[in-house]
């Protein structure tokens, strides 16, 4: 058996590996994508006062800070049974939105859409936010740092803070907004408007355009059918911020709705030795192994799930989007590069969202905090975070002080999905015979990147290049042979 | 590992204030009154002037046990430093017992110029007290630079 | 003339330091025109072996972020310090051990047990554990042991500078970014930079009175008035203890300070400055009554420790029964 090691995975939150294993003929045997990581968030937040973690559990994600903010005052307020004032919904709300603005912007202009926009057998030098502001014009790397700088803004607005906002209490928001705030924020969630419509029109001209891409969305190397997990409104359209969580089977049937607080009843987490990330799969259905379909628990929980999962969506644009995607594809999707779709109408609706809440009058009320008065005890939080569902789970005692903690975060949802994807990739273009190039490694690659495992930072991926290192070793661990492309 | 009880002799770091504790601890001395010599004393003039961080960098530095000795209450001689000790070592005990170290190996009290036994019984009973818990010898995989230790770390055996 | 190499990497952390970074905007184009940069692997792939292959002292600045949590962490320390010039502990997680450095309030096993065995939704019966090395049908796989403690950057190897915050403001960034850039002459090795030399009292603006506390509260449970003095309004705010640097953004935004920009100048140990202050403030004279006061502070140790643990004179929990 022969290891081909890609470590670290790159331009991805936090650090992964892949180990792939060919068998004598030159075959894939099996691939194995490993997450090295781990804090203990679970257990040290253990013995601290629960309004603490908001601030507390900001810290698991420096580029989604704002999705544990949300989650995690959700459950404080279900901890002390105390309900928000509307006022205080619609600013969380609003900083959710802006956030996911600038959240799924970098993602696609930086991360996963180079791959689309010049190709995915581009030269390396051109698979990054340079090459497309190549194909798609000079202004396009300033509209995005623009475009980040006041989504950052508006969450800093309501936040106090662009990273690790601090704003959220149980029972509501400590910040009030002032009139010239506000008008300022109206002015950005236009310009996210506008840029979110010329990211469709990008997506359109660049990627819908392209029959080689189309032909790659569909290709079957891409294609897995899982369940497909995302929250819901009551006329079930998609939500980011608050709903019930709505999981569909591989066909498109409604298999199960929940409230966040009975997600001990839907989800269970599975261990495996050789990675520290669990994998959630659905209960009722089952661990079955890394295998897909409706006898497989493995689910996704993505742009693309969460469209799968809705009934439509809630603003008129984003909408419009949502039925042209449907009409070409079928419903539901389970071409996992047609996520890169999803989140470009996911993108629209955020922007669409952010400037609803921000022309409504209530947010500028000062009713945004109701005092808890009941005995705090346990509480289920849940948004959906732009990789996925995220889940925060709290028990404390008669003071609120933590004595249990689960956590479910976003990617983590993905990560059996994130293994059947590249292990089915890498069947797909390793063969025996077949030279291992650079575009074989970026088409495995391309695999997980659809997941957006957290952290597009690559706005500026200033060399261009895509250094990577293959090692082919035999079974003795004799290195073979290694190929490097991009080093110096 | 912890030493035999019978050969271990604590060690103790005493902060004793100028005007009533450390001259109640001199006239133990000057009265031949019999008390244990495992006591160290350093002298402040306020046992208002102990900050925290010296006891906690005392018990890093191989003490096993802190005494802070103060004027009683209301006979301090600046007027209330004594009560800062009465509010900090009840909280410093907290953070001690969180960190996993007995609060027992900290201890206020208040002994006057003229309680030359009151300091020696202390100075004596703390001893045994600390004999009967043991050494402290505090676990870190770190000893700090600024102190001159070597940058030593090792992985704390799991 | 090649330009000045830059490297970024990030350890156990949040990657919120390298958003920072992002977020100086389009300064950014200034820094990146300004330096050549050879190795972060977030944004870019380059590999360990690409760093293992540069000359010792190659790399001009290194920008560290992130605690030392697991023998990666601590091998990629020791790499990145022999292939730099100057080796920054950027931001809190490697200046003090910030958030992840919780950790060492519990032990590794506990943290194995409950990420793996004792959370509700984790199902396990067959009581399987992450290991640093597996023998998997096809070949062997191996993942980064995890140690007992967390420790900061400089607790393994010398370090140059030290840029606090959780996160190091982008403001901030910029400032020893343009200093670098223009040449400017760095003060001596062991300082802090990027920051202020007070605390953040001086940057709050709120008025301030003597303080006679005889009540804390949670901050779930009053409503604080603007234009007042949080800790005089008895609510724990660390300001007091913290380093200035960061804008007092957090007491702007209504919420108390948590100390994320670390221990003020000359100090050694955030959380024992914070006994001593609170002490300071607390308005009794009678044990009964400081020791209820005292009770009302929910969470001493994860409160004044917040940020700090791994840094402080204590650096962990001692095992139980031991002290």
């Amino acid at each position: 058996m022969r290891k081909i090691l890609i470590d670290p995975v790159t331009r991805l939150e936090g650090h992964g590996k892949i180990a792939i294993f060919l068998d004598d003929d030159g075959e894939v045997a099996n691939t194995y994508f490993q997450v090295p990581e781990l804090r203990g968030f679970e257990q040290f937040c253990v013995g601290r006062p629960v309004e603490e973690m908001p601030r507390i559990t900001t810290r698991i994600c420096g580029v989604c800070p704002e999705a544990h903010h949300m989650a995690s005052v959700k459950a404080c307020d279900a901890v002390f049974h105390v309900e928000p004032p509307t006022a205080a919904k619609k600013l969380r709300e609003l900083l959710y939105s802006a956030f996911f603005v600038g959240d799924h912007t970098l993602h696609f202009y930086a991360l996963g859409g180079p791959d689309f926009v010049v190709g995915p057998d581009a030269p390396p030098a051109e698979r990054n936010i340079l090459g497309v502001v190549r194909k798609v014009g000079l202004e396009v790397g300033a509209k995005v740092i623009e475009l980040r700088k006041r989504a950052q803004r508006v969450v800093s607005l309501i936040g106090g803070k662009a990273i690790h906002p601090v704003t959220g209490v149980p029972g509501g928001v400590v910040k009030p907004l002032k009139a010239e705030e506000r008008d300022e924020i109206v002015g950005h969630t236009a310009y996210f408007l506008e840029f979110a419509k010329f990211t469709i029109g990008v997506f359109d001209q660049v990627v819908r355009g392209n029959q080689g891409y189309v032909d790659m969305i569909h290709s079957d190397s891409y294609t897995h059918r899982f369940y497909s997990m995302g929250t819901v409104d009551e006329n079930n359209k998609l939500n980011f911020y608050d709903g019930k969580i709505r999981v569909v089977d591989p066909d498109g049937k409604e298999f199960v709705k929940f409230p966040p607080r009975d997600y001990l009843q839907v989800l269970a987490e599975h261990v495996e030795p050789w990675t520290y990330l669990k994998f959630p799969f659905l209960k009722q259905v089952g661990w079955k192994g890394f295998v897909e379909g409706n006898d497989s628990g493995v689910y996704r929980a993505t742009p693309l799930s969460r469209l799968n999962a809705a009934d439509g969506m809630a603003t008129p644009l984003a909408q419009e989007q949502y039925e042209v995607m449907y009409q070409r594809l079928g419903k539901p999707v389970h071409q996992t590069l047609a996520t890169h779709w999803a989140r470009v109408i996911e993108l629209l609706y955020a922007a669409e969202r952010a400037a609803e809440l921000a022309r409504d009058d209530e947010i500028l009320s000062d009713k945004i905090r109701t005092i808890p008065t009941a005995t705090p005890t346990e509480g289920v939080g849940c948004v959906e975070a732009p990789r996925g569902t995220l889940y925060h789970h709290y028990v404390t005692d008669e003071r609120g002080i933590l004595r249990k903690v689960n956590l479910i975060v976003g990617t983590t949802n993905n990560h059996a999905a994130i293994a059947m994807s590249i292990r089915k990739a890498a069947h797909g273009v390793i063969r025996r015979g077949v030279e291992i190039t650079d575009g074989v490694l970026n088409r495995i690659e391309m695999a997980f990147r659809a997941y957006d495992p957290c952290f597009g930072c690559a706005t500026h991926s200033l060399p261009g290049k895509m250094p990577l290192e293959v090692q082919v070793f035999d079974s003795h661990g004799t290195l073979l042979n290694s190929r490097r492309r991009g080093c110096e | 590992m912890k030493t035999n009880s019978k050969n271990f002799e604590p060690r103790i770091v005493g902060f004793l204030c100028n005007w009533c504790s450390y001259t109640g601890a001199d006239l133990a001395g000057t009265s031949r009154m019999k008390s244990a010599p495992n006591l160290r004393i350093i002298r402040l003039m306020c046992s208002g002037r102990v900050d925290p961080s010296f006891i906690l960098r005392a018990f890093q530095l191989g003490a096993d046990g802190i005494l802070v000795a103060g004027c009683h209450p209301g006979d301090c001689h600046y007027q209330e430093g004594n009560f800062k000790a009465l509010r900090r070592v009840p909280l410093l005990k907290r953070i001690l017992r969180e960190f996993g170290i007995d609060e027992r190996r900290l201890r206020l009290e208040w002994i006057s110029a003229a309680e030359g036994e009151k300091f020696a019984k202390v100075s004596t009973e703390f001893t045994e007290e600390l004999r009967a818990l043991g050494p402290l010898r505090l676990e870190t995989s770190v000893l700090p630079q600024s102190l001159g230790g070597e940058l030593e770390t090792q992985e704390v055996a799991a | 003339m090649s330009k000045p190499k830059l490297a970024l990497y990030w350890a156990a952390s949040c990657g919120g330091c390298e958003v920072a970074v992002l977020d100086v905007a389009e300064k950014i184009l200034d820094v990146a025109g300004f330096f050549d940069i050879v190795f972060w692997p977030c944004a870019m792939d380059f590999k360990y072996k690409d760093v293992e292959a540069m000359a010792d002292g190659d790399i001009d600045l290194c920008l560290f972020n992130g605690a030392i949590r697991n023998s990666e962490n601590e091998s990629m320390a020791h790499l990145l310090r022999r292939k730099a010039k100057v080796l920054v502990a950027f931001g809190s997680c490697a200046m003090d051990g910030c958030i992840p450095g919780l950790a060492n309030l519990t032990t590794r096993e506990a943290i194995l047990e409950s990420s793996y065995q004792e959370t509700p939704s984790t199902l396990n019966p067959e009581r399987t554990r992450p290991l640093p090395q597996v023998a998997a049908p096809e070949g062997e796989l191996d993942i980064p042991k995890f140690y007992e403690s967390v420790r900061t950057l400089a607790q393994v190897v010398p370090v140059e500078y030290f840029i606090p915050g959780c996160p190091p403001q982008p403001t901030q960034i910029l400032n020893v970014m343009s200093a670098i850039m223009q040449g400017a002459v760095l003060p001596p090795a062991g300082s802090v930079i990027g920051a202020g030399e007070k605390t953040c009292c001086e940057e709050c603006g709120r008025p301030r009175k003597e303080k006679h506390i005889k009540r804390f509260y949670r901050v779930w449970e009053i409503e604080t008035k603007p234009e007042e003095c949080l800790l005089d309004q008895g609510v724990i705010c660390m300001g007091p203890a913290t380093r200035s640097g960061c804008g007092a953004l957090c007491v702007k935004a209504n919420m108390p300070c948590r100390g994320c920009y670390g221990a003020a100048p000359n100090v050694i140990d955030q959380g024992v400055k914070m006994v001593s202050a609170i002490s300071s403030v607390i308005d009794s004279q009678d044990p009964a009554e400081i020791d209820s006061i005292l009770d009302q502070i929910a969470d001493p140790v994860g409160t004044f420790y917040r940020f700090s643990v791994p840094n402080s004179i204590l650096h962990r929990k001692q095992p139980s029964g031991s002290a």
